[in-house]
């Protein structure tokens, strides 16, 4: 393990920006500028405004819907409802995109008078104008039929998913759980709650749908995958791959929410098919209330320990929340099963269908609530057993993978406490809960572990270098906000020495090359592994044409003789020895070259793993229930990082997430009618800038190789796991009080 | 949103003229028009933009006191010199609420006629007596963790989302109002209402009336006042709880107290038998506490809002103990002084 240094800008002095460097986003200009495009502000004089109508009970049938008036107004096209929309697809699997869980009929918006939960769309206006299709989606007229519903997990029955979600595993138990757990000196049971939340992100969902006179579709999308909407909407529709194209240059925020397509593209899509026009349906943001969210969670944990705090069982099970249509899954209970030392575990997780959307992937799904829930667990296990809590932690630190039973590629957790522990300044911490104090304020500190995957998905990219001596490497990935842009030019400026400036990435794309969706913290291992890949097939390409060119400097160089210098290829004993890019094209007649790679995981039988200790200073004005968070310190070890700038921001905004996890968020439903109620910005709380303190970010580095060909492990999600924990960890240790509800709002700080 | 017509007067005369319908609004800084007019709760046949009419300015009165013009930002007021250094509480008060985007755009008149917060009210798939009367309310036994605690009634539980107001009802300020038969004032306390059975009716201007000006007193409580709110984050949150309290003490002994509360009731709740038990006291925690005790002798939860009662209590003792110390609570400040 080695620090890292953090580098000074070198990209604006036209010299490669590799590995570690904290280079500015490259599209950072055109985003504060106005210049970069969402796909709502894509436009054509001819464009179409399609207004969505949402069902206004929670569930049942639409008895008769009346949308005469609403046709009657001056400027109205039509209202698309289920008695007029255009057919689609029969089949389910072709409705499965990427992301859709294994289990159940992926929803479709318009293709009946089944209402299946609250929000859900029932009739597209389109008319010349976004206003008029405004005022005229008021006058749809709707006769409902309710039928029986439940929106509350507490009574909604679980069981157990027969089928686990893409990429997940049934937890699986060892050992005798119950008998050690009973015979343990030391034992804390807990139930945990954890609200829904929506994901919130600025950029409301859009889809603009241009009909081309050729009979072509250029879809503009927010997506956290082109491909993924490109087959999706193809397959539902009946559209020819060949004639649609999906293009997502940039996306407002989507923390897992455009994993999926939703709603808009579908309605979208259908009302261009029908009226033959090219359309925009943006939602608003009530109406992103009606579409896919972090389930809620209960969780009860049993830890049984010896007098020494040594782990002895671990009992788990918790129950989520997914729709009746869909069997939503998440790995909840196995973070804590594979992340301490413990020969005893039993893990159970359980689904039970709510009649809301179906709830989808946001920032570490099942991560997020899993590893946090357990952290509160722990907290509690070290006050009952009478341990420091980070003490507790490394007594029962696992050097394998306790789930599956296999080494780490890389794990460096034992470095991110204590790294994390001397800048936080642990040691210089009161263990008494209500010790340390001023003024009117309670002072507390807490710690918490953080786990999540370190994931890699196949991708494929080209890299073109023009005779320019520009080179351009593309590939259908997305970036959501991490600074997917900005990764890729920097690995390709590694792999090429060519300067940032004179590198392009593209992204967004279904005409580029494949890539999965952005999730999973998994991009820039993916990505970049291909990036890298094809930038060095096309730098061997370069050297074979100087190879044989006449009386060349390179005659008979190998890529091992040579090094890449500011668009340059030299011989690396004599420097002076070389050419440019520019005068290999020009001897060898050439206008480019390309090279298109696959990147695809190293095979391994070792568990790969990003983690971090998470430290939280809380203070709390106990007599009027106000918390904040003052300090954070979160030390993360995720490979190798290829830029600190955009790592650190992930790292930032994954803590803000713990912050409202902890603290803020949560949909509140009026079970009583099955509607979220806070559906909009100034209730639905998230994190403001005065809620957030200064985050110190620490990257303990780990080189590992097995975790990616790049040694890349992602850094998109880490940063929730264990903070929200810290801050309830934190406030248990300000105020005696432990709290197991989240979000520790202030009523549940006031009352005695 | 539904079609309506946008007019836009140059002279205060025209203006009352255009608003004789009672579905004509006028619009001044819109912060909170438009966003009801998209969710359809507000469906107005006609805009009256009085954005161009001459009511920008603060005067000194010939009592000593100002007169606010109807359109003064909140942004502007907050800062504004005569009203940091006289009437500290307003510009607390103001600073409290919102984000500095809204203060720039709500005026004066416009922060009176804020509606309500209640998520029954904005979701107009919910019956709703303020919105559509006899309709029911749909909140009681529903999600109340914002509702009120104060003076509530069968038919509806909203509470008034202004902290501005909060500040004027513990100030005194007298509301100017035109229409088109002529002027009027109304004192502070006058001028919101309690639901009762006419929820509808947040306040009582009548139709066709334009706030013009809101008046302040001489006296200004520019020492021990304070402004505390409590609230789901420390900015761009509705208050949960929030109390405007002003204190002149003289030789020790508090000889004026005022007192309002936010975040607790349709209006801005002020309770002046309360006020009057701490007269010719020492200034203490236990006095405040009487006071808050008898305010909320008559409080009442609904459920998920049960939680006011104690908060509003501690609430009110911490921010009259923060008057009397002259330590007020500065809104920049995160610490709770």
């Amino acid at each position: 393990m080695k620090e890292m240094k953090s580098q000074t800008l070198q990209a604006q002095e036209g010299r490669n920006a590799g590995f570690g460097t904290a280079l500015s986003r490259v599209d950072g200009a055109a985003k504060v500028t106005g210049q970069a495009k969402y796909a709502a502000e894509f436009t054509r004089p001819d464009l179409l405004f399609g207004v969505v109508y949402t069902a206004r009970i929670a569930k049942g049938k639409i008895k008769r819907i009346d949308t005469s008036r609403a046709l009657a107004m001056d400027g109205v096209v039509d209202v698309l409802t289920h008695e007029n929309s255009p057919r689609v697809t029969h089949f389910d699997l072709k409705l499965k995109d990427m992301s859709a869980p294994t289990v159940g009929h992926p929803f479709r918006a318009l293709d009946s008078d089944d209402i299946l939960y609250p929000g859900q769309p029932i009739a597209l206006v389109v008319a010349e104008t976004l206003e008029i299709a405004r005022a005229a989606a008021r006058l749809v007229d709707v006769d409902y039929e309710w039928q029986d519903f439940e929106t509350d997990l507490k009574r909604a029955t679980p069981f157990v998913p027969k089928v686990p979600g893409v990429g997940e595993r049934k937890p699986k138990s060892r050992g005798k759980a119950e008998a050690a757990f009973a015979s343990s000196p030391v034992q804390i049971t807990g139930d945990y709650h954890l609200m829904p939340e929506h994901h919130n992100p600025m950029e409301l969902f859009a889809s603009t749908v241009f009909c081309e006179d050729d009979g072509r579709l250029t879809i503009y999308d927010k997506t956290q995958g082109v491909k993924n909407s490109h087959c999706y909407i193809c397959n539902a529709m009946g559209f020819k791959r060949a004639k649609v194209r999906v293009l997502s240059p940039f996306v407002g925020g989507a923390f897992g929410s455009a994993l999926r397509p939703q709603y808009q593209l579908w309605l979208a899509a259908l009302a261009a098919k029908k009226l033959e026009r090219s359309v925009r349906v943006v939602m608003t943001r009530q109406e992103m209330f009606g579409h896919g969210y972090r389930p809620e969670c209960y969780n009860r944990i049993q830890l049984g320990a010896d007098d020494q705090g040594h782990l002895k069982a671990i009992i788990n099970s918790a129950v989520t929340g997914t729709s009746s249509y869909e069997n939503y899954t998440e790995s909840i209970v196995s973070w804590g099963g594979m992340l301490y030392q413990c020969d005893n575990a039993k893990l159970d997780y359980q689904i039970a269908r709510v009649d809301t959307a179906t709830p989808c992937n946001m920032r570490a799904p099942g991560g997020a609530t899993g590893t946090n829930m357990f952290e509160i667990a722990m907290d509690e296990l070290a006050y009952a057993s009478n341990v420091d809590p980070l003490e507790l932690r490394l007594r029962n630190y696992a050097e394998r993978h306790q789930l599956k039973d296999r080494d780490y590629t890389s794990k460096a957790l034992r470095d991110c406490y204590q790294r994390g522990a001397r800048k936080f300044g642990w040691e210089k911490r009161s263990p008494e809960p209500r010790s340390m104090r001023e003024g009117h304020e309670l002072i507390g500190w807490g710690m918490a572990t953080g786990v999540w995957d370190a994931m890699m998905a196949p991708t494929s990219v080209r890299a073109t270098l023009h005779a320019d001596g520009s080179l351009e490497v593309g590939t259908a990935t997305a970036d959501i906000g991490p600074g997917t842009y900005t990764m890729m030019t920097q690995i390709a400026s590694d792999a090429t020495g060519i300067p940032v400036e004179r590198i392009t990435a593209k992204l967004g794309d279904s005409d580029l090359p494949f890539a999965p969706v952005e999730g999973g913290s998994a991009t820039a291992a993916s990505a970049g592994t291909a990036v890298q890949k094809a930038c060095h097939a096309l730098m061997k390409q370069v050297l074979e044409q100087a190879n044989q060119l006449e009386n060349s400097p390179l005659s008979g160089a190998r890529m091992e003789d040579v090094d890449l210098v500011g668009g340059r290829i030299q011989l690396s004993e004599n420097p002076a020895q070389g050419m440019s890019f520019s005068e290999v094209f020009t001897a060898a007649g050439l206008d480019s070259l390309e090279a298109k790679k696959f990147g695809r995981p190293r095979m391994t039988r070792k568990a790969r793993n990003t983690h971090s200790a998470v430290f939280v200073e809380v203070r709390v004005d106990e007599e009027v229930g106000m918390a904040r968070v003052t300090r954070v310190v979160n030390a993360v070890a995720a490979g190798r990082i290829i830029n600190p700038k955009t790592a650190r921001s992930q790292i930032i905004g994954g803590v803000v997430f713990g912050i409202g996890m902890a603290l803020e968020e949560e949909s509140l439903a009026d079970h009583r009618i099955g509607r979220w109620m806070n559906h909009n910005l100034a209730e639905y709380h998230v994190p403001v800038n005065a809620d957030v303190p200064d985050i110190d970010v620490i990257f303990v580095e780990e080189e590992d190789h097995e975790a990616s060909p790049i040694g890349v492990k992602g850094v998109g999600e880490i940063g929730v796991c264990g903070t929200a924990a810290a801050i309830a960890n934190a406030l248990f240790h300000a105020t005696g009080k432990r709290l197991r509800d989240l979000p520790i709002t202030i009523d549940k700080l006031v009352t005695d | 949103m539904n079609r309506f017509d946008y007019r836009r007067p140059s002279t205060l005369a025209e203006a009352l003229s255009l608003a004789t319908d009672p579905a004509v609004r006028y619009l001044a800084g819109g912060t909170n028009l438009i966003d009801l007019m998209k969710e359809d709760v507000e469906r107005p046949l006609s805009l009256v933009d009085v954005n161009h009419l001459p009511l920008g300015n603060i005067e000194d009165t010939v009592e000593g006191g100002l007169k606010i013009g109807a359109l003064v930002p909140n942004a502007d007021l907050a800062r504004a010199a005569r009203i940091t250094q006289r009437y500290p509480l307003l510009s607390s008060a103001l600073l409290a609420g919102a984000s500095p985007q809204l203060r720039n755009a709500a005026t004066t008149g416009g922060n009176l006629l804020q509606r309500t917060r209640c998520y029954y009210f904005y979701d107009v798939a919910t019956p709703c007596n303020k919105r559509e009367p006899g309709s029911g309310c749909q909140a009681i036994g529903g999600l109340t963790r914002q509702h009120a605690i104060l003076g509530a009634s069968e038919h509806c539980i909203a509470t008034h989302p202004s902290d501005m107001c909060v500040a004027l009802a513990a100030l005194q300020a007298v509301v100017h109002v035109e229409s088109a038969r002529g002027s009027r004032t109304i004192a502070f306390e006058d001028f919101h209402r309690l639901p009762g059975d006419t929820p509808e009716r947040d306040s009582n201007l009548e139709p066709g009336e334009l706030v013009t000006a809101v008046e302040l007193p001489a006296e200004s409580f520019d020492i021990h006042y304070s402004y505390l709110k409590l609230r789901d984050r420390q900015s761009y949150a509705f208050a949960l709880v929030s109390v405007a309290a002003a204190l002149r003490l003289e030789d020790g002994i508090v000889a004026e107290a005022r007192l309002a509360l936010g975040g607790v009731a349709h209006k801005p709740w002020r309770d002046r038998e309360a006020e009057k038990q701490v007269l010719g006291q020492a200034p203490g925690r236990e006095a405040f506490g009487r006071v808050a005790d008898t305010i909320l002798a008559g409080a009442r939860g609904q459920g998920d809002n049960d939680f006011k009662i104690p908060l509003a209590r501690r609430a009110i003792v911490r921010a009259l103990d923060q008057a009397a110390r002259a330590a007020p609570q500065r809104q920049v400040e995160k610490r709770i002084s």
